[in-house]
């Protein structure tokens, strides 16, 4: 039995994707335009038995995450762009120490404070580069309130099967729109649960696992007595100076990821089999590509969307294709060009690749796409 | 090593690498003869630190040891404590890490009264870096980067606890060695945010900056200098100064903050 459908908002969406998926764990600092998020789950999670804390700034909300994660909890943090750069630090120990974890960020205009309550996609770049060093990044992007929920399910899965922090980038248009949708029963989406390992105490290595693998996960409490850090380590989780297991270990940071792309990358294309021109945008900007992309094909222009909704692993291949094939590229995004560079980067010269980018705190107008469709076609 | 206390630690991972002399060691004895007394299963016990000399002692030890980010050992723990309350968790962190960078998430820990047992190892100086000034250094003592002597005026770590809300604050050194394993004991079983400020010496980054002699003679400045509160009370202004007192300087009941929780979580679920 379904439920019925209802007006659910972007951010309610999300808190409640979260908790489907077994989210027990929300540290945060409140920052529009992602605070609703927040509210959710401070009401929602002790009704299901989880823990909701509101730290005393983002970094520690971070670290909170982590820390409650390595104990079993599937955690999540919620921010915005002012709020993301503060997180960053703890989300590179993250990445680093291979804990699972979800960072919300419901992008607003920048940069600094911006403007609190406007639409802009600025943060792409920082998603995949925001924290020091060399690592891998998975960031999603949804584009609808069903999808939000869909894809919040989805983030935590892969942050449990990888081990890695996994980035919901929303913008405000998602965020706060509200649409009628009906979400899933439980049952109805796959929910993956870390491995945790099936040996004793003495013969567990807590960094052990094959070069395209995260290492099976031991929980604290559970008596295998393991070191955590955010120094370069070897299996046994122990800093480490060595050059060839320094190495070792970040190529499997890596490799976990780029060798398992098929399990990763997710994106949706309309209309490109027969398109002379695709259009390439992704969250709140898709809607109004969609609407434009309609209307020009009622006007007999060859148009086809794609959108990805794993941003970073950029869906390369399927990109690469449709340069291969020589269609033209359109990206449209609510910033300065950030996804951009990774479009003409994967064409590489074998198509024309054009933008409509617009950074004003405004979403981008059908028409205002329909215009550069029509220049560039 | 005296054998009662050989399981507490990584014994693979010894000698440690601090600088001889250093008096890290000596709050790790206490520590770990603490938890003996206290009898905690190791295995439900956390050890959770930032970044610095201090830090490193997670290493160490035996236990599930988080070793974490600069200043956030505390915001750690509170994950890990609220996650999981019914795991010990002591923080070890260096007074560089918990009252500069770790400042804010310090005086939150206090305020909240989590059931965390911090410890600080107070060396007044950011000793891995290599000698730096901290919000521990006292006024006019040197510092590679206070090399004129220090501008600034220190924290009192222990008031600042207090005023927070922390509801067991003790403070021993390194040479009140009984007095601190007593302490790291009472706050454990403290149900709230307990402070333990530990003077420690560091010869190599503060003592030699500041000609303060061998680590025995650091030593010998702490006996001479850390007095009870009794006899400080009863001690002429004149007298008082350079004095720090040790024992226990704060206890007071307040709710905690996971028990409370708890609650809220026990009331939905209807039990």
């Amino acid at each position: 039995m379904s439920q019925e459908p209802r007006l659910v908002q972007g951010n309610e969406a999300c808190a409640e994707g979260a908790i489907y998926a077994g989210m027990r764990f929300y540290a945060g600092y409140p920052i529009t335009p992602s605070t609703e998020i927040a509210e959710i789950l401070a009401k929602r999670l002790p009704q299901v038995g989880g823990k909701f804390i509101q730290m005393e700034d983002e970094i520690a909300s971070m670290a909170a995450v982590i820390g409650a994660s390595l104990t079993g909890a599937k955690s999540m943090t919620a921010t915005s762009g002012p709020g993301f750069s503060l997180k960053q630090e703890n989300i590179g120990y993250a990445s680093m120490a291979e804990i699972p974890c979800v960072i919300v960020n419901v992008q607003r205009l920048g940069p600094s404070t911006g403007v609190a309550t406007a639409p802009a996609q600025g943060d792409v770049m920082q998603a995949r580069w925001g924290t020091h060093g060399d690592h891998p990044a998975i960031v999603v992007s949804p584009s609808s309130v069903r999808e939000t929920f869909d894809l919040t399910v989805r983030a935590f899965n892969l942050a449990e099967k990888f081990r890695v922090p996994v980035i919901i980038l929303m913008d405000e248009v998602v965020g706060h729109m509200r649409e009628k949708v009906t979400l899933p029963e439980p049952g109805d989406l796959p929910i993956f649960n870390r491995v945790k390992p099936d040996c004793d105490r003495e013969s567990y290595y807590p960094y052990r696992a094959q070069e395209n693998e995260a290492p099976p996960m031991a929980l604290f409490g559970e008596g295998y007595r393991f070191h955590v850090t955010g120094l370069f380590h070897d299996e046994s989780g122990f800093a480490t100076e060595k050059p060839d297991i320094v190495a070792r270990q970040l190529r499997r940071l890596h490799h976990k990821i780029s060798y398992n792309l098929d399990q990763v990358i997710s994106y949706e294309s309309q209309q490109t089999e027969n398109a002379e021109l695709v259009v390439i945008a992704y969250g709140g900007t898709y809607r109004a590509v969609a609407r434009a992309v309609k209307l020009a094909r009622a006007a007999g222009l060859k148009v086809g969307t794609f959108r990805p909704q794993t941003i970073w692993p950029f869906p390369e291949e399927a990109v690469s294709s449709l340069a291969q094939a020589g269609k033209k590229l359109l990206v449209v995004e609510m910033n300065y060009g950030q996804l951009l560079l990774e479009v003409q980067r994967v064409a590489g010269g074998r198509c024309g690749v054009y933008s409509c980018l617009q950074a004003d705190g405004e979403l981008t107008k059908p028409e205002t796409i329909l215009n550069k469709i029509r220049e560039v076609y | 090593m005296l054998p009662e206390i050989e399981q507490y630690f990584r014994l693979e991972k010894l000698p440690h690498m601090w600088c001889p002399g250093c008096g890290n060691g000596i709050i790790l004895h206490c520590l770990v003869k603490a938890i003996d007394k206290l009898c905690l299963d190791q295995d439900q016990t956390s050890i959770v630190s930032g970044i610095g000399c201090a830090a490193r002692a997670s290493g160490y030890l035996d236990f599930d040891t988080l070793h974490t980010t600069h200043g956030r050992a505390l915001a750690f723990a509170t994950g890990v404590k609220l996650a999981k309350p019914e795991l010990n968790v002591f923080v070890l962190t260096g007074d560089g890490d918990c009252t500069a960078i770790g400042g804010n998430h310090f005086i939150h820990a206090a305020r909240r009264n989590i059931n965390l047992t911090t410890i600080v190892f107070n060396n007044n100086i950011y000793g891995m870096t290599g000698g730096q000034y901290s919000p521990m250094t006292p006024n006019a003592s040197r510092a590679t980067t206070s090399p004129y002597g220090n501008l600034e005026r220190p924290f009192n770590l222990a008031e600042l606890a207090i005023a927070a809300g922390a509801t067991f604050v003790g403070r021993a050194s390194t040479y009140h060695t009984k007095l601190l394993t007593d302490l790291i004991i009472e706050g454990y079983r403290n149900k709230g945010f307990s402070l333990i400020e530990v003077i420690t010496h560091c010869p190599t980054s503060f003592g030699r900056q500041n000609k303060m002699g061998s680590p025995a003679d650091m030593l010998k400045w702490q006996r001479d200098h850390g007095v009870t509160a009794l006899r400080y009370d009863n001690l002429t202004p004149e007298e008082r100064v350079g004095k720090f007192v040790v024992g226990v300087l704060h206890k007071d009941e307040a709710p905690e903050y996971t028990a409370e929780y708890q609650k809220l979580v026990e009331k939905f679920l209807g039990r």
